[in-house]
């Protein structure tokens, strides 16, 4: 039985783990920044298919609540990230000098 | 069997989200995956509209394709170091981990397509719809956030001081834009006025239609990103004693309803009935300007002294 709740939930997975790759094996620090957000986004998808319930009933708002949580906390997170790289390189071409 | 047309617009949907994340993470030149990552978060936005999810639509326009992108352009632009290779994983290895996460994927997959075809979700949507009226509010999705599991949303905001001090704790701002041309600064002073306006409608709008704190914080948030790219290097945020204060507005908000709560009621952050809707409107202002300066900083990305200009200026030329 194909639905909407359906593919958008398989398509989480697939993001979830095409985001999981990229952040294994991205040469470079920002490639794997952006490949977690991917990830993200697909944890983010599969929670909101499940709480949808088709074009007339009401979505469970609850994983709406946590995605929204999840969507700031990520960007918080990606900003992190890339304060904590740009230190990092900065270290590294201290120690090349 | 016809497939109808809400299908066929899913499946379009998400092949082509799909494709753009796999293109965003493909891409060898990393300005073109940014691009393309931010086209991925508009897409996004239009998926979350789709699965009638119109707060997180508001929320992911704003963040995921708009500060996120911002955030990676900037660093893109201040640390070229970023592009460069660096870590494990770049040996021969990298086979059997793809074939990994393809496993796990499938899997995954598997169990999910099971679970949904056997078990469909019950969720706790009765359990909150009957308990709405006594919320305080009529959305939902603000009612989930601030009351029922406000608990959940006060540790967020923590999350999010946590996130900022390690920022700027870890150096210098990046450097300022120059000031912008005629074309930028004519679109931003329509631009400004009218974030600022959308960010308190959305505000107040989330007690009963879409919208909320989080949407309002991140749009200010964003009209100070543009203030910085119109050249001003403090992006119009006040004074560092002034920014302080704002920064722990939402959580010191969260513990003065809740420790009120636990003397006059017996349990923290348990509202006082017919009280709850003023006090949700109250955390939310506070936790509306947190999030703002919080964003905002997270852009700036790092301390800024008074004039921070050596440091940087060093930094940006190669040697």
């Amino acid at each position: 039985m194909l639905s909407s709740s359906l593919i958008f939930a398989l398509t989480g997975v697939a993001l979830f783990a095409l985001g999981l790759r990229g952040a294994l094996l991205h040469p470079a620090l920002l490639g794997r920044v952006l490949a977690i957000n991917v990830s993200g986004a697909g944890v983010f998808m599969l929670l909101v298919a499940l709480a949808y319930r088709g074009p007339a009933g009401n979505p469970d708002p609850l994983p709406h609540a946590l995605v929204l949580t999840g969507i700031v906390v990520a960007v918080s997170a990606t900003a992190l990230a890339l304060a904590m790289g740009r230190r990092l390189r900065q270290l590294e071409e201290q120690a090349d000098d | 069997m016809i497939i109808d047309a809400w299908l066929l617009l899913d499946l379009i949907l998400a092949l082509l989200v799909l494709a753009l994340g796999w293109a965003s993470l493909a891409s060898p030149d990393l300005k073109r995956g940014v691009t393309l990552f931010i086209a991925f978060g508009m897409l996004l936005a239009l998926i979350w509209a789709r699965l009638r999810a119109p707060d997180l639509a508001l929320a992911e326009a704003v963040i995921g394709a708009g500060l996120t992108g911002a955030l990676l352009l900037s660093a893109l632009r201040d640390d070229p170091g970023l592009e460069r290779p660096g870590g494990p994983g770049r040996d021969g290895s990298g086979w059997w981990l793809g074939l990994l996460t393809l496993a796990l994927a499938g899997v995954m997959g598997w169990a999910l397509t099971h679970a949904l075809v056997w078990h469909p979700n019950s969720g706790q949507a009765q359990a909150i719809a009957a308990a709405l009226p006594e919320s305080g509010v009529s959305n939902p999705v603000t009612a989930v956030l601030l009351n029922f599991r406000a608990y959940d949303t006060f540790l967020e905001l923590a999350v999010l001081l946590v996130a900022v001090l390690g920022i700027l704790a870890l150096g210098p701002a990046r450097p300022a834009y120059r000031p912008a041309g005629p074309v930028l600064a004519g679109l931003s002073r329509w631009l400004l006025p009218l974030l600022v306006v959308t960010a308190g409608y959305l505000l107040w709008v989330g007690a009963h239609a879409p919208g909320g704190a989080f949407q309002a914080g991140a749009l200010l948030a964003a009209a100070a990103v543009l203030l910085r790219l119109a050249g001003q290097a403090d992006a119009g945020l006040p004074g560092p004693a002034a920014r302080r204060w704002l920064l722990v507005a939402g959580v010191a908000a969260f513990i003065a309803v809740g420790l009120a709560g636990l003397l006059g009621s017996g349990a923290f952050l348990q509202y006082p009935a017919g009280w709850a809707g003023s006090l949700i409107l109250l955390i939310e202002s506070a936790a509306t300007l947190s999030i703002a300066v919080t964003l905002a900083l997270a852009f700036i990305g790092g301390r800024q002294s008074e004039i921070p200009v050596s440091p940087v200026e060093k930094e940006s030329t190669p040697c």
